[in-house]
Formats: structure tokens, C-alpha cells, sequence
């Protein structure tokens, strides 16, 4: 079966990988680009552990095909940090205690990063809201939210 | 010497707090590598063939195509691992029956459950494993099945084993069964006990069986060499049992195993044992290659080790002044494939929070044809609670009495003589029931449709064998090696905490990984809420007799006697009095010296940790019932725990937060959906319904700390009690706001709507 | 002698006997005692009986000593999850 060619830009690199016609995006940022931070969880949209931005839009890489990641531009956890700097998002998950075992964050801090670009002030029900499609077992959420509304805080400047 | 050092009540300033971990950075950048995220050059894809029958004669299997297609490496069958005699063998100190352990791992002669392993094979690409597997031809020959717990029980069930007779019954029965085993608890009368009842309430519950439902699917890579040598890296919550397990199933020494364990997306008691370990092994060894192994979340669903459903029966008695005068439980337990659920820490745990003269618990272990039942935080114990809580709360509500006032005139303290055997230590019952009587939640005001419920949990807690190394660098710093996965992320920072607070020395000194099965000796799983507890018995072993060779050593550089040397606040100071005075020296400053000096200074601890405390919980949630879809909402919950000791807080409440949203999945949505045909009818995240954070609100916790005598820091465990009384609590809650008593799990919408549309046509 | 009282869950196995005198030094010698009384217990044994000691409860802990007015209580053994 003859591979696909795909150039894409990841984080700000561009990149180029081969995939087949039936991989879906998390299958090619984690087995070709070795970008394993997205995590997959159920292969079928329902648990967020994939979530990445692509060309602005939060989505799950699970239900994408890599092919149409040609041309595009994609956010991943790896991108998420600048520098040394951690985004507030990922201190404020250190400080509160928002992560347990760890699988489920990654897909937690893409997701709540987008919620933060599009509203700076969100009420503790819509970050619920926004994060309900992104499962977590160990937390029960508490310290999640409490923390996605702590960095919005720091990052409105308060 | 022994391993019970004894609580001593001394001032902290580590102990207590709430230091950084240190694995966050990792996990917050997608650093940090869980089972999936490993590769090795040149390694393969394996995949798993399962059945697609509930229950079946597997007749014969045909590879010859799957092993000439272009790309396949190895393929593996029942005939590729020995057969596993019916006895129990040391898994380290655990007991397995490992003819069961090799038939869950690959089915010899029946598939038992829709998904059971009926070959393996390792190829170049997952596509191609994939297309391999369908080119294996099985032969079965599909027998009738039986899931549900009451039907397996009949006589003409379809029977799982034929060779299976009910153990614990006299004389020995003539017939197999689908009851593996019968135990029976009990103490005094109950029948007398009964006769002096004012009131009796007897109710019969109904439960599915849930999965732990963690996030990351079981992953795991292989490396096997013709040397005999196989590297493992996977996703386990222990590794020590894994490589005994694959020891066995192999025939390889234990040594010869090198097992790694990953950072671990969720257990929760389902990553106690192997699924694809020894398969990736032995297709390893066919191939020559590494092989890695990840489940999807159907296989996830569909073959690994969700908890029981049940069956169970609860009748109390007590005076109309509240005082339970008898207690009387049946709990048939689903085993799943083979024997081995958790109806006999169910039946400890039934009943466990009360004072009582009479009581008797009967429980059933029941094979029946869905996978294996695995370890689910405190195993069988919120079963077993939902329905008991769910009684004492009727009773105490036809009586009149304040559900936690009920609870309080019958609750057990220390001494109280437990109905399986021991009396209870120092606990913390009563005071959780009062503190939570005393939360401001328990007096809130409610609205219409709203009620409130309590109910309360109890678990046992273990130790068990568990090592440890703690190495002092020569820059001052210490390295410590861990043998307990940490599964929840905040262990290291505990063990951590608790060295840095021997010593005498800032948090950030001490370095904590855990090791691999070379590292260390035999270390049992990280579950039972034992690894704070005895991981950090080992830590402080391994870190008083550091301090004793800092002391010698110290001793020796400034040249006065022992005696003369104390270890305070991170150095080694004149030890006051008549002795002799000397300029003290730091640990940095006799970590320097060291290799000059004698060599490198250590200290390790091999125990197997006794006295673990027992933990008791009250939970308290406010409901609201939507009488037009059967929707329930949780408006507010609190959860207060006895702990012991909280080493590091926020941690602590991350598991009774965690562990009580897992318990109100239980409650509301989750279950198993079989269908007639016996195949799981829904094995993925969308259908089987696990809480979201739309679904909860802020879980207050209060943490108690009554603490574990046992234990140098009074540490119980905590992690396993917060999900007992959930189910309970809710089942409660929604009593009041409705007048519905629901006995059948979950309470989901179609059920609630259907026990208001019933009562509604009673009335009617 | 020590007093030796058995969880009841494990009558079945010794007819219904669930209290017993011993004169054993340790864990390994009382499960070694019981086996040969009780060839039935025996297996039970083995795969895994927790021991409460005067109070402490104590698993896997064959050497762990066993004066003689001491009572000693056999209960399932724990597990987690």
C-alpha cells in the first residue's frame, strides 16, 4: 500500500511525515513525528486525551485523518510552553494539584487554553461546560477548575 | 527489627504542607512517558484475536495463513505457553491459581466471555496485524451463556467449569456449579436478635458491573532476548507481581524478567494483573523482535477486569430507639470467568462501621460468562454498602431519627468486636459523623425536588512487603528509589517529603524515582491504600539508619564518640551536655567526604508492613430530581475521612475528590450493557457513561486525622474509602427529595422515570 | 496454650470447630498445626489467611511470634484495589 506524503506545520515547525491513507492525525503525531504528548484514550472522540488545536480550532486528532493535516497549522502540548516559561495554565495545574496520574492533562490544558482565548472570564459552570468532552478519572475535576479559573485570573491580570 | 514504628507525636515542618511534585513539569508538558509512549527500533504491532462468543468450545485454530502473510512476524496460540495445573502458586507472597491466570491471558479450551484472548500475533504495522488476525480461522463450537448473578445460581445455569464444585459447602456437593465458593461470617444470634426487633427492613439490591474506566488503555513493550533475557516496560500498577505472573506463565526465572514500570494513566485495582504482558513476551521471543501491545478502549471494555454486578439481600432489625439489634446480608457476587470476586472483603466491610451483637453474612462467589472481575478501589465494598446504608437510612427515617444520629448510637469505636474476626484499633467514626453533622452543608436549606442523603464507608487498609534504597550523593543531595508505582502521582512527593523530614533537610534535596524490578527487592502492588502507608514506613526505616551512619561517620571525621553526635535540623551537632563539643557538619559536608571516609553512605529497608489502619468515611450530597426525564443533578456533596495523617494535603483531597466522583458514575450512570447474544453492547466512553465535569460540582473535603498508631507519621490510607458510600449517599439523597427508594444500580434516568411513572400509576 | 479462634467463615472447614487451644511458637508453626488437624484448612492456608495477634492484625508474616496466653484470631486476608 503506498504511503502519503503530508507537510504540515507543528508548532510552529514545519514538518514532513509519510502515513497511511487510514491514520488518523494522533496516529501520525505520535508514531511519526514522535510527538507522543497527545495521548489517545478511546480512538473515538469521546475522552479529549487527543485534543489539539488545528489552524485555530480545538479538536480531537482521533477522529482526523493525518491527510488533512496537509497545509494546516497544529498546536500540540509540546507547543504549549515557551521557552522555559510554562504557561499559566500548566503552573496553575502544578500549584492546585489538577493532575493525578497525568494522562488526561494534556488534552485538559490544549482545551482550556482554547477557552481562555476565546473568553477570558469564564464562570466556573462554563468551564465545565467547555471541558466536559475531556475525561478525567483520577481528579473528579475539583482542582481542575479550580485551577483554569485561577490562571484566567493571572492571565486577566489579577 | 521490626517494621511497626511506632506514631510519635512531634512538631513538622515539612509533614503537613504542600512542596511541588515532582513529576508535574513532565506531565504538564507532555514529557512524561506513560505505557504507549515507549518505542524500540525495529520493533512490531501485536494484536489480539478474541472471541467473539460469550461462551464457546474453541474445537481448533488455524494460523497457516495468518503466519505467510508479508509482514507478520510471530503468531501465538494456547499451544504456545503450558498448561497450568489447578493449584495455587506464590506470586512473590500472593497466592494465584495460575490455571486461571493462563486461560484469562489466552483461553485453552473455551472461550468464556465476549473478547476472551484466542491468539496473538506481532507484524510490522498495526494494519497488518489486523488484516493477520482476520485470516485466523477458529472453529467454535457456541454453548448457551449466563451473565446475570441470580440466573448463574440456578440449578441448569449454563455451566462455566465443569469441574467446579462449591467450596464452603457441607457435605461436598454432588453437582458442579457456577458458585465457586460460599463463605459464610457471623457472630452471636440473629434469629433471637430479630425477635427483639421493634422494626425490620428488609430490601434486595440490584447491581451492574462498572469498570474502573481509567484514561490510558493498557500498553505494554517487549524485548526478548536469545539469551534468555526479556526487558518489559508497561503500564501496571505493579511491577514486581507482573514479572512473577510472566515468570509463571513463561516458565522463565523471575530474574530473568526486567520489568519497568511506565508512568501509569489510571489503575484504580484493574492494572493488579496482566493481560498482554506474557503474549508480547513470547511473541518477542518468536520473532526476535521488541514487541509493543496497546489496547483499544473496546478491548479495554471488553477483556479486562470490570468490578462485579450483584445480587444482594440486606435485613436489619433494631428498638424504635435506633439500636440495631440484628443484621443479616446475602451478597452474590459475579466472578466473571473464573473465581475470585470480591464478596469476601464485601462481606467484612457490610457491616463493619456498627456495634453489633448478631450478625451474619452470607456470600457467594458466582462464575459467570463476562471477563475476569478485577480489583476496583475497595474491592466489593460499595456494593455491599449501597444496599446496607441504604437500609439503616430507611430505618432511621420510618423511626424518626437523624440518619447520622441513628449511626452514632450504633457506631463502632475502638474495641469494638468485629463480626470476621479482629476488634477494631483506634478509629476515626465517630468523629467523621460528628464533623460532618457539624458541616454547615448538613443544615443547608434545600429546595423542591431536592433531598439530601448521607451514608458512611469503611476499609481495611494493608502494608504488605514493600522496599526501599535511599542514597546520599556526594554533592548533599539523596536519591530515592521507590518500589511502589505511583500511580496517582503524588507518592513520590509523600516519601519525599517524609525523608526531607527525618533529615532535617529542604524537600527539594531529595529526589524520588521509582525503580524497576532490578532495582530493588519484591515491592506488592500499589493498591489496598498501602503505599503512603507502606512505602513511607520503608522511606523512614531507610532514612533513620542513614542518620545513624551520618552519626558514625561524623563521629569518626571529628574524632569523639558516638554518643557525642545527635542529628538535628540536617546536621550533625554536639549532642549537649557533658559530651564533647565538636563544629558541627552538614550533611552536604559529610556527604563530601564520604568516599574518603569509608565510602558512600546509604540506607535501605526490606518490610513487610504490618498494622495498617482501617479508614472511615461519611459523605454527605444534596440531589435534585428532574421528575420529567429521571435526570438527577448533584448540587453539592462533602466528603469527610478519617486519613491518619495527611503527609501532603493536597493530595489527599485530590483522592476523596477523585475517588467520590468515580463513586457517583457508580451511582448514576455506569454499567455493563449485554445483550441477548452476550456480547458487550457498549464498550466505549460515549455509551458507558462516566461523570464529565459538567456532571459534578466542587467536592468539599474535610480531613480527619485520628492517627494510625502504627504508623511513624499516623498515616492511614486513604485513597480506597471515598468511593464506598456514594451510591448509598445518592440512592439516600434521592429518597428524600422523591419519596423513591431505587435498589437498582445505576439510578439512571430511564430507571427513575420508570419508579416515578410506577408509583404514579400505584397511586393512580 | 493460645487461644486460637478461627473467622467463621472458616467452619466449613474444621466442622464447624472455630475455637481452639495451641501451644505454637510463631504464624508458621500455627498454620502448620491447623493443616494437620484440618487437612481441608490447609489450602486455605496457603492461599492466604491474615492473623490478628492480641489485637494486631498481621499478613504474610509467618515468623511473627506467638506468646502462649496470646490470642491469635484467622481472618481472609485483604486485598486492594
Amino acid at each position: 500500500m503506498a504511503l502519503n506524503h503530508v507537510s504540515a506545520t507543528v508548532n510552529g515547525d514545519r514538518v514532513e511525515f509519510l502515513c497511511e491513507t487510514g491514520h488518523t492525525l494522533l496516529e501520525a503525531l505520535r508514531d511519526e513525528l514522535r510527538l507522543t504528548g497527545t495521548k489517545e484514550g478511546c480512538g473515538t472522540g469521546d475522552c479529549g486525551a487527543c485534543s489539539v488545536i488545528v489552524d485555530g480550532r480545538l479538536l480531537c486528532s482521533c477522529l482526523m485523518l493525518a491527510v488533512e493535516a496537509e497545509g494546516k497549522s497544529i498546536q500540540t502540548i509540546e507547543g504549549m510552553a515557551t521557552g522555559e516559561s510554562l504557561h499559566p495554565l500548566q503552573r496553575k495545574f502544578i500549584e492546585h494539584a489538577a493532575l493525578q496520574c497525568g494522562i488526561c492533562t494534556p488534552g485538559i490544558l490544549i482545551a482550556a487554553r482554547s477557552l481562555l482565548e476565546r473568553n477570558q472570564n469564564p464562570t466556573e459552570s462554563e468551564v465545565r461546560y467547555w471541558l466536559a468532552g475531556n475525561l478525567c478519572r483520577c481528579t473528579g475535576y475539583h482542582k481542575i477548575v479550580e485551577a483554569v479559573l485561577d490562571a484566567a485570573r493571572e492571565m486577566r491580570g489579577g | 527489627m521490626s517494621t511497626m514504628l511506632k506514631y510519635q507525636e512531634k512538631e513538622l515542618k515539612i509533614v503537613g504542607t504542600r512542596p511541588l511534585r515532582p513529576d508535574g513539569v513532565d506531565k504538564v508538558t507532555g514529557r512524561a512517558r506513560f505505557g504507549a509512549d515507549y518505542n524500540l527500533p525495529g520493533q512490531l504491532i501485536g494484536k489480539v484475536l478474541r472471541s467473539p462468543h460469550a461462551h464457546a468450545r474453541i474445537k481448533a485454530i488455524d494460523t497457516s495463513a495468518a503466519r505467510v502473510l508479508p509482514g507478520v512476524k510471530a503468531v501465538v496460540t494456547r499451544d504456545d505457553f503450558a498448561e497450568m495445573p489447578d493449584e495455587y502458586a506464590a506470586v512473590g507472597e500472593m497466592m494465584i491459581n495460575f490455571r486461571d491466570v493462563t486461560r484469562n491471558m489466552m483461553a485453552r479450551e473455551k472461550a468464556l466471555y465476549d473478547g476472551h484472548p484466542v491468539a496473538a500475533v506481532a507484524a510490522t504495522s498495526e494494519s497488518v496485524a489486523r488484516e493477520a488476525l482476520a485470516l485466523i480461522k477458529v472453529e467454535y463450537e457456541v454453548l448457551p451463556h449466563v451473565i446475570d448473578v441470580v440466573e448463574a445460581m440456578q440449578p441448569g445455569a449454563p455451566l462455566l467449569h465443569e469441574d467446579q464444585y462449591t467450596l464452603g459447602v457441607k457435605p461436598k456437593p454432588d453437582h458442579p456449579s457456577n458458585v465457586a465458593k460460599r463463605l459464610e461470617f457471623g457472630r452471636g444470634d440473629v434469629v433471637a436478635g430479630f425477635k427483639e426487633a421493634d422494626l425490620i427492613v428488609e430490601r434486595e439490591f440490584n447491581t451492574k458491573p462498572v469498570h474502573q474506566g481509567y484514561i490510558e488503555p493498557q500498553a505494554c513493550l517487549a524485548s526478548y532476548s536469545e539469551d534468555g533475557q526479556a526487558e518489559l516496560w508497561t503500564s501496571t500498577q505493579g511491577h514486581f507481581v507482573f514479572r512473577a505472573q510472566c515468570a509463571k506463565v513463561l516458565q522463565m526465572d523471575v530474574s530473568k524478567i526486567r520489568v519497568t514500570p511506565t508512568e501509569i494513566g489510571g489503575g484504580f485495582g484493574g492494572k493488579n494483573n496482566i493481560y498482554n504482558e506474557a503474549l508480547a513476551i513470547a511473541l518477542s521471543r518468536k520473532s526476535h523482535r521488541p514487541v509493543k501491545m496497546v489496547m483499544t478502549r473496546e478491548e479495554v471494555f471488553r477483556a479486562t477486569g470490570p468490578t462485579s454486578g450483584a445480587n444482594v439481600k440486606v435485613r436489619i432489625g433494631c428498638t424504635r430507639d435506633g439500636k440495631i439489634t440484628a443484621a443479616e446480608a446475602e451478597l452474590n457476587f459475579q466472578a466473571g470467568a473464573f473465581p475470585g470476586s470480591p464478596v469476601a472483603q464485601a462481606s467484612m466491610c457490610a457491616f463493619t462501621r456498627y456495634d453489633l451483637a448478631n450478625v451474619r453474612v452470607v456470600g457467594n462467589d458466582v462464575t459467570v460468562n463476562r471477563p475476569k472481575v478485577a480489583a476496583y478501589r475497595a474491592p466489593g465494598a460499595p456494593i455491599a454498602v449501597f444496599g446496607v446504608e441504604s437500609v439503616i437510612d430507611e430505618m432511621a427515617k420510618k423511626l424518626g431519627i437523624d440518619p447520622i444520629e441513628f449511626r452514632l448510637k450504633n457506631a463502632a469505636r475502638e474495641g469494638t468486636q468485629t463480626y470476621y474476626g479482629p476488634k477494631l484499633g483506634p478509629i476515626g467514626y465517630v468523629q467523621t459523623l460528628e464533623q460532618a453533622r457539624a458541616h454547615p452543608h448538613y443544615s443547608a436549606p434545600l429546595g423542591p425536588n431536592q433531598g439530601r442523603g448521607i451514608a458512611t464507608g469503611f476499609w481495611f487498609n494493608i502494608g504488605n512487603e514493600t522496599t526501599c534504597s535511599l542514597n546520599l550523593q556526594e554533592d548533599g543531595s539523596l536519591t530515592l528509589v521507590l518500589g511502589t508505582v505511583d500511580v496517582a502521582g503524588g507518592s513520590r512527593a509523600a516519601m519525599a517529603m517524609m525523608v526531607a523530614e527525618e533529615l532535617g533537610i529542604d524537600y527539594e534535596s531529595v529526589s524520588a524515582i521509582v525503580g524497576d524490578t532490578s532495582t530493588l527487592g519484591f515491592n506488592f502492588l500499589t493498591a489496598g491504600s498501602r503505599s503512603t502507608f507502606a512505602s513511607g514506613m520503608a522511606c523512614v526505616i531507610a532514612s533513620r539508619q542513614v542518620i545513624e551512619k551520618l552519626r558514625q561517620r561524623a563521629a569518626k571525621i571529628r574524632e569523639v564518640p558516638l554518643e557525642a553526635v545527635a542529628w538535628k535540623d540536617g546536621h550533625a551537632r554536639p549532642a549537649g551536655g557533658d559530651v564533647a563539643q565538636f563544629a558541627p557538619m552538614s550533611l552536604a559536608e559529610i556527604a563530601k567526604m564520604a568516599g574518603k571516609t569509608g565510602g558512600a553512605i546509604a540506607g535501605h529497608a526490606e518490610i513487610n508492613a504490618q498494622g495498617a489502619g482501617p479508614g472511615f468515611g461519611v459523605h454527605i450530597v444534596d440531589v435534585e430530581v428532574d421528575r420529567q426525564t429521571g435526570s438527577i443533578s448533584i448540587l453539592r456533596y462533602t466528603v469527610v475521612q478519617d486519613v491518619g495523617k495527611a503527609i501532603h494535603p493536597a493530595y489527599v483531597e485530590g483522592q476523596l475528590q477523585g475517588g467520590a466522583v468515580q463513586g457517583i458514575g457508580w451511582a448514576l450512570n455506569e454499567e455493563y450493557v449485554y445483550g441477548d447474544d452476550g456480547v458487550l453492547q457498549n464498550p466505549g466512553f460515549l455509551d458507558y457513561r462516566v461523570p464529565v465535569a459538567s456532571d459534578v460540582p466542587f467536592i468539599d473535603t474535610v480531613i480527619v486525622e485520628v492517627p494510625n498508631p502504627n504508623h511513624p507519621y499516623g498515616v492511614r490510607g486513604c485513597g480506597e474509602v471515598p468511593i464506598i458510600a456514594p451510591m448509598a449517599a445518592i440512592a439516600n439523597a434521592v429518597e428524600n427529595a422523591i419519596g423513591l427508594r431505587l435498589c437498582e444500580q445505576p439510578l439512571s434516568p430511564p430507571r427513575v422515570l420508570k419508579a416515578i411513572d410506577d408509583a404514579a400509576a400505584a397511586k393512580g | 496454650m493460645a487461644r486460637i479462634t478461627l473467622s467463621s467463615s472458616l467452619a466449613p472447614f474444621t466442622d464447624g470447630v472455630l475455637d481452639l487451644e495451641l501451644e505454637v511458637g510463631n504464624v508458621r508453626q500455627l498454620f502448620q498445626a491447623l493443616g494437620e488437624r484440618y487437612p481441608e484448612l490447609r489450602a486455605h492456608l496457603e492461599a492466604g489467611l491474615a492473623v490478628a495477634i492480641d489485637g494486631e492484625i498481621y499478613q504474610d508474616a509467618l515468623l511473627q511470634p506467638i506468646a502462649h496466653d496470646s490470642d491469635v484470631i484467622l481472618i481472609t486476608k485483604i486485598a486492594g484495589g
